[in-house]
């Protein structure tokens, strides 16, 4: 049996200096969620693994046909505790003195009333009574001494019941009661009489059907209700977990940039960078289903890896990057586009280093004969027969990486206008086809 | 100058970014009105007359282009300049086939935003890289299209090759000046390229152009 993850909200369990078994005893709580009376079975459901439904099903079935299920769950909402919390309905109603009289006084009521049915010799009923009494008590305490939350869905459910959720509905529920009284009654005396006039096995299913007829005539609308407050109970908790889901999102990356904004306010560069950040990242999730925060760094697509440069640039130097995709294909395996790509992200990481530009237009475009990229800036340039050392050596590599997969490089730059770094690279037949790709 | 000021109205949503605009806008250009929705939009563009509209793609009451659609055959010398945030190719497309004269994204810096109005407001067409890329990608996603649709006028259908290095280069991030230089034709002749362009966006009846802009959702 697979243990699950420990529930660290009950706080005060760890604290416990306690054996193995008493921390597994009572890590075992009554769950709050999914729970139709004191979420004993969700909360059983919740420790063991076993189906939820199956247990339901055995507390119901053992509580009508021999009370034995309704003890033991009145018992177990007694001495759980409830998720979350550390005392026990007992623990508060072992003060509540008039609650235990109560309690007693039902339990002996329903004794009573059980021992004159099996006088009456309706023997299906007589090995009910002591859990049945038991119950009884035990819900008489837990009426009294449940906390104000558990004690309004009580009473939520059990209202319609009696009847008093308006005027006007009272004379339908003095219908059902003398309809369900009438087949009670007659069910009963189905179920008493010695006269032969049905089958052996026939009289008592007969009387139990009716019996039962007349509980489903008596709690039948309830049932319905609680039936249908559930359901509405389930979608709104589905609601406010995917709200939670969208807040959490919001926080971690909204939120967050926000709060980063307000400390660097002294730095316009950086609070740019930062928006710019955010808003991509949202954008991506909003519309691209991309949760934020998470980025591939692998892309599939020519137009995918143009992105990626502009992300990434821009991340780490703080410079707006303009980009403009026409066209796009796959990338697969193809040498030639990964060769320009690389070029691409050199000369635009280059350019967002030296230019002194705020902007980079980095435009890209996948043709059928060929692809090509063009980064420019208008910052400070330079003049290309005075280069200093390093950026020689870039505009070397960059051109050189291009000449070896058959590509061009040429760059273009006049000092105090920008530069303009051009790559064109041919598209080698086979993978034409794909071209227009997304 | 101050004579020949363009006299705008200004479209958006958000009076933070209205109030920013203005702010960025200064005294180049004279504002004599707001709105913040496409009835009062309307009803006081109508009323007001202003020689350019600055108008948010995105509006709570349905797009601008609900705007330019209603206002454009009415008011024929009113130009209307989209603004957008979004950069989503079909609310481009349809902002201006409904008529606008351009388009520019809103991460646009004040000075270019004076130009861009000044030059709308002589009737000129402005692009945006941005739009300018759109416009590539539709365009050459109809010529590898193996079955061209039937279509009235083929000349609307096509850009000529001087339009597409025109418009590649503002995809590249030219000015028109620089452009003008680099092709060695006049501003005006690229002027002419341009707004010759925004002719065949806004009549091409090649439905490939609707369909292009409706798959590719966002840029």
């Amino acid at each position: 049996m697979p243990q699950p993850a420990f529930r660290s909200h009950d706080g005060g369990v760890e604290e416990q200096p306690a054996p193995d078994w008493p921390v597994r005893i009572s890590s075992l709580r009554r769950m709050d969620e999914g729970r139709i009376a004191g979420g004993v079975a969700a909360g059983i459901a919740a420790r063991t693994c076993v189906n939820l439904t199956l247990l339901r099903v055995i507390f119901c079935v053992t509580g009508i046909f021999t009370g034995f299920g309704l003890a033991v769950y009145v018992i177990a909402w007694l001495f759980l505790p409830k998720a979350g919390e550390n005392s026990t309905i007992v623990s508060r109603a072992i003060h509540d003195l008039r609650g235990v009289a109560l309690a007693a006084a039902a339990a002996s009521m329903l004794i009573v009333i059980f021992s004159f049915i099996s006088i009456l010799g309706i023997t299906v009923f007589s090995a009910v009574s002591w859990p049945n009494a038991i119950g009884a008590a035990g819900l008489v305490l837990i009426w009294r001494n449940a906390d104000e939350e558990e004690r309004a869905s009580l009473h939520a459910m059990t209202s319609p019941l009696l009847g008093a959720t308006s005027a006007g509905k009272k004379s339908w529920f003095a219908a059902r009661l003398f309809l369900a009284a009438g087949l009670l009654i007659a069910g009963l005396a189905v179920l008493a009489s010695d006269r032969p006039y049905l089958g052996v096995l026939l009289r008592p299913v007969t009387g139990l059907v009716v019996v039962l007829a007349a509980i489903s005539v008596l709690c039948g609308p309830w049932w319905l209700r609680v039936m249908r407050d559930l359901g509405v109970e389930r979608q709104a908790r589905i609601r406010a977990e995917e709200r939670a889901d969208i807040a959490a999102r919001v926080h971690d990356s909204v939120l967050q940039t926000l709060a980063l904004i307000q400390r660097r306010a002294d730095s316009p560069q950086q609070v740019v960078q930062l928006a710019r950040a955010q808003e991509r990242e949202l954008r991506s999730w909003l519309f691209g289903g991309r949760a934020p925060g998470s980025m591939d760094g692998i892309a599939a697509t020519f137009a995918a890896a143009v992105r990626l440069i502009q992300q990434d640039v821009e991340a780490q130097y703080g410079v707006a990057i303009e980009a403009v995709i026409v066209g796009d294909c796959e990338l697969k395996d193809d040498d030639d586009l990964g060769a320009m790509l690389a070029a691409a992200r050199e000369a635009t990481v280059n350019a967002a280093k030296w230019s002194g530009a705020s902007v980079i237009s980095l435009f890209a475009e996948v043709e059928r004969e060929e692809a090509s990229v063009f980064v420019r800036d208008r910052g400070r340039g330079f003049d290309p027969e005075a280069v200093p050392a390093d950026r020689k050596g870039l505009a070397e590599s960059v051109r050189a990486r291009m000449e070896r997969r058959g590509g061009q490089a040429s760059i273009r730059s006049v000092p105090g206008e920008g530069t303009e770094v051009s790559l064109t690279m041919p598209r080698t037949a086979g993978q034409r086809e794909p071209s227009q790709a997304t | 100058m101050a004579a020949s000021r363009p006299r705008v109205f200004i479209v958006d949503d958000h009076g933070l970014f209205r109030s920013g605009v203005r702010s960025e806008l200064g005294d180049h250009v004279e504002v004599i009105g707001e709105a913040e929705d496409v009835m009062p939009a309307i009803e006081g563009i109508a009323r007001l007359i202003p020689d350019v509209v600055l108008l948010d793609v995105h509006l709570p009451g349905g797009g601008g282009q609900l705007v330019v659609a209603e206002l454009a055959p009415i008011l024929p010398q009113t130009r209307f300049l989209a603004l957008s945030a979004s950069d989503a190719p079909q609310d481009v497309i349809a902002v201006i086939r409904a008529g606008a004269r351009g388009y520019v994204t809103k991460t646009i810096s004040g000075a270019e935003l004076v130009d861009a109005i000044t030059r709308v407001a002589a009737g000129d067409a402005v692009f945006s890289p941005r739009l300018a890329g759109f416009v590539l990608d539709a365009f050459s996603a109809q010529t590898a299209d193996p079955v061209p649709a039937p279509s009235f006028d083929p000349e609307l259908d096509q850009l000529t090759p001087r339009e597409r290095e025109v418009l590649r280069l503002i995809a590249r991030g030219y000015t028109y000046k620089e452009i003008a230089r680099e092709l060695f034709i006049s501003t005006k002749t690229v002027e002419s390229h341009v707004s010759s362009v925004l002719r065949k966006l806004q009549l091409s009846t090649r439905h490939q152009l609707t369909r292009w802009a409706a798959e590719r959702r966002l840029a």
